[in-house]
């Protein structure tokens, strides 16, 4: 069985960014996200990632940087050698591999706004911290 | 367990006359509806990103509707209710047909781009169906049109419907009886969040991910049964889950849906052979199919299971599809850039046949509703595939973004009236305080990834389409044992972005009791019928047409049975 070593971004906002590298081996034809799906139930389960769809390209949320470039991470396939993943560049990092990729208005505003139609309660505590 | 001491009075809150939890096609009609029936603020969770997660997205091809000039919705009613086995909800299966073919129409007018031919929409006949019925986009990207057309129509609604993905709902809020909001956890900051609403609309999908391989996503866990369950509704038809038959089994292929062979049946016929390249369907009760694409989905799935269990699969342990014998311009023609992509993970469909098996992919059971899709809870309502009745036993082929559109529709509606009528109390945080606790609770690391994997293996094996007494017990002890291992608090602490870790937690909590839904349902069915194949009972009893109701009294699920609806 062919043996692929992910060296994987780790760490989340504001933390000094880690590399973690896991040796994997594979079935010829297995994508990137099979391995981190193992790799989830296997070794670590708190390694984070997007992906809603398993395998078919249909969601798109498992965009990431391979050795630089963009991917979804269900169409590339694995190769018997180091390959390094990075969260999205020109978004903003949640953790390890996933950034924040949903449009503006899709997304909770941070700390609230009228236009969410927060209760009063829940504004005053928002005015409060 | 260190339960800390915050309250709900931590989480942020947001208000709204409907809340809508899922944004496939169900939630997105319903939001839709709501709006244009004058509710003023519709709030739209998804746990993934808006129109983007869940199985509308993933459907390949067919939706059936009546919409040709020779055809009638009650035609349409004639093969679900034959589909059914008997078990169907005639007036809820009549609101799939009649109103699902308004629903095809008014798409039309959304521009969701329904394939032509001459004056009318396209369409083609799926097993099952008396005529052709199956309207499409795109035989393999219908389901991806239906998402956008229906996200473009909420934009175009405007402010009235909020829209806020990563937002997994753990818990509705329940008082006096009533369900007045929910808790949820937000995946992308880690934190708790708090929602009140006139009435909230369960539109979370299916439980195909309560089993290894399956055809939707990530995000169908069964989680708004279990929400239901908890907030007194009644769950019907727990133990029939479809599987589809041909879901891609070998090789490796990846970047396509796993269900993807069916369209090329409907298009080029195709030939099912066993590990010996025999046909092998008329063994176990089906007709010849002579190119032709005939042979019903529980039929299918019998066949190829008991072949590959007289030792006669394909290698990986399914069956082989083989379009060997359809010319290379033939495939070009109805497939055209799929043939490279197939190319692309190395299937040259000339030369090689692939492997097929059994796969999960639709669950017929669900939350039990009216006519109105009002659960006997007031202020809950369900739509779309969360809903139980419609199909009965088995679902024909095609009715499953139907229902979703018809009963988001009708959900949407009911929603927007009872938001109006100010007959739900106003959301308390003191209700969801409970809830809140739990999601802002923190507890030692746990292997959660792993232990879902572990509910997804014995869910295959045990309580898959053929069960028999022994597997069920079996199945029932393991959901147990993993009941109390996952505990009372999520692992790691609240407020991390993205943390996987916690939300299987959350999930395992959703999945657990739904498992056990079905394995309780499926124990107690002695007989085989439609998607639900008893080994040991493996004739159809006539005394068996009955729904079994499921309900929580106190810590207990309780099962009843009521004769099928007339």
């Amino acid at each position: 069985m062919p043996i692929a070593t992910l060296s994987i971004h780790r760490g989340g906002l504001g933390e000094a960014p880690r590399r973690d590298a896991f040796e994997i081996g594979f079935e010829p034809g297995e994508s990137i996200l099979d391995a981190l799906r193992r790799l989830r139930v296997d070794r670590d389960p708190t390694l984070a990632f997007r992906y809603a769809c398993l395998n078919a390209n249909a969601c798109k949320e498992c965009m990431m940087l391979l050795d630089g470039k963009v991917v979804y991470a269900c169409t590339a396939r694995l190769e018997p050698r180091e390959m390094r993943l990075d969260p999205l560049p020109n978004k903003a990092l949640l953790r390890d591999l996933a950034t924040v990729i949903a449009p503006p208005d899709e997304r909770l505003a941070e700390g609230g706004s009228a236009r969410e139609g927060l209760a009063r309660e829940g504004l005053a505590r928002e005015g409060l911290k | 367990m260190n339960m800390t001491t915050k309250s709900a009075a931590d989480a942020r809150h947001l208000e709204a006359d409907v809340l809508v939890i899922g944004a496939g096609g169900a939630g997105m009609y319903a939001a839709i509806e709501a709006a244009r029936r004058g509710a003023g603020r519709v709030l739209l969770l998804d746990r993934s990103l808006i129109g983007r997660g869940g199985a509308t997205v993933m459907a390949q091809m067919t939706v059936a509707a009546a919409v040709g000039p020779d055809d009638h919705w009650e035609h349409h009613l004639a093969d679900t209710l034959a589909a059914g086995r008997g078990l169907s909800d005639p007036k809820l299966a009549a609101l799939l047909c009649e109103v699902g073919a308004d629903c095809i129409l008014e798409m039309d007018a959304w521009k969701v781009g329904w394939a032509r031919s001459g004056d009318g929409f396209a369409a083609v006949q799926a097993p099952g169906h008396d005529r052709p019925r199956c309207v499409y986009v795109d035989f393999l990207s219908t389901g991806p049109a239906v998402s956008r057309a229906l996200r473009a129509q909420v934009q175009r609604v405007g402010p009235a419907i909020r829209r806020i993905g990563e937002v997994a709902v753990t818990d509705l809020v329940v008082q006096d009886g009533a369900v007045t909001g929910a808790a949820a956890l937000h995946v992308a900051t880690g934190e708790a969040l708090t929602i009140g609403a006139a009435a909230t609309i369960v539109a979370t999908g299916g439980l195909t991910r309560l089993y290894a391989r399956n055809s939707a996503s990530l995000n169908m866990s069964g989680d708004g049964y279990a929400l239901a369950l908890r907030a007194g509704a009644v769950l019907q038809d727990m133990e029939f889950v479809q599987f589809f038959p041909i879901g891609h089994l070998a090789p490796r292929l990846i970047g396509m849906d796993p269900i993807m062979w069916d369209p090329f049946r409907y298009k080029l016929g195709g030939r099912l052979l066993n590990g010996a390249m025999e046909d092998f369907l008329g063994r176990w009760g089906g007709d010849a199919e002579n190119g032709r694409y005939s042979t019903t989905r529980d039929l299918a799935t019998y066949a190829i299971t008991k072949e590959a269990e007289a030792g006669r699969g394909s290698p990986s342990g399914g069956a082989w599809l083989s379009f060997t014998h359809v010319p290379e311009a033939e495939l070009r023609g109805a497939f055209g850039p799929v043939i490279d992509r197939l190319a692309a993970n190395g299937i040259d469909l000339t030369r090689d046949a692939v492997e097929v098996s059994p796969i999960a992919h639709y669950h017929m059971g669900g939350v039990r509703v009216d006519t109105a899709m009002r659960t006997n809870v007031p202020g809950l309502l369900a739509a779309g595939e969360a809903v139980g009745g419609a199909n009965g036993a088995n679902r024909l082929s095609g009715n499953a973004i139907t229902e979703a559109l018809a009963y988001g529709r009708i959900a949407g509606a009911e929603a927007a009236r009872i938001a109006a009528s100010g007959e739900t109390p106003a959301f308390s945080p003191a209700a969801a305080s409970e809830a809140v606790a739990r999601l802002v609770a923190s507890s030692r690391p746990m292997n959660t990834a792993g232990m879902v994997a572990r509910l997804q293996r014995l869910m295959s094996r045990d309580v898959g389409p053929f069960r028999t007494a022994a597997g069920l017990a079996r199945a029932s002890q393991a959901l147990g044992a993993l009941r109390a291992e996952v505990g009372e608090a999520p692992p790691g602490a609240p407020g991390v972005a993205h943390d996987l870790a916690r939300l299987d937690w959350f999930d395992l909590r959703q999945m657990i009791p739904v498992a056990e839904a079905v394995v309780q349902a499926a124990t107690a069915r002695t007989e085989s019928r439609g998607a639900h194949q008893r080994e040991d009972f493996p004739e159809t009893d006539e005394a068996w047409r009955l729904n079994q109701l499921l309900e929580l009294r106190g810590e207990t699920t309780t099962l009843s049975r009521l004769p099928v609806a007339a």
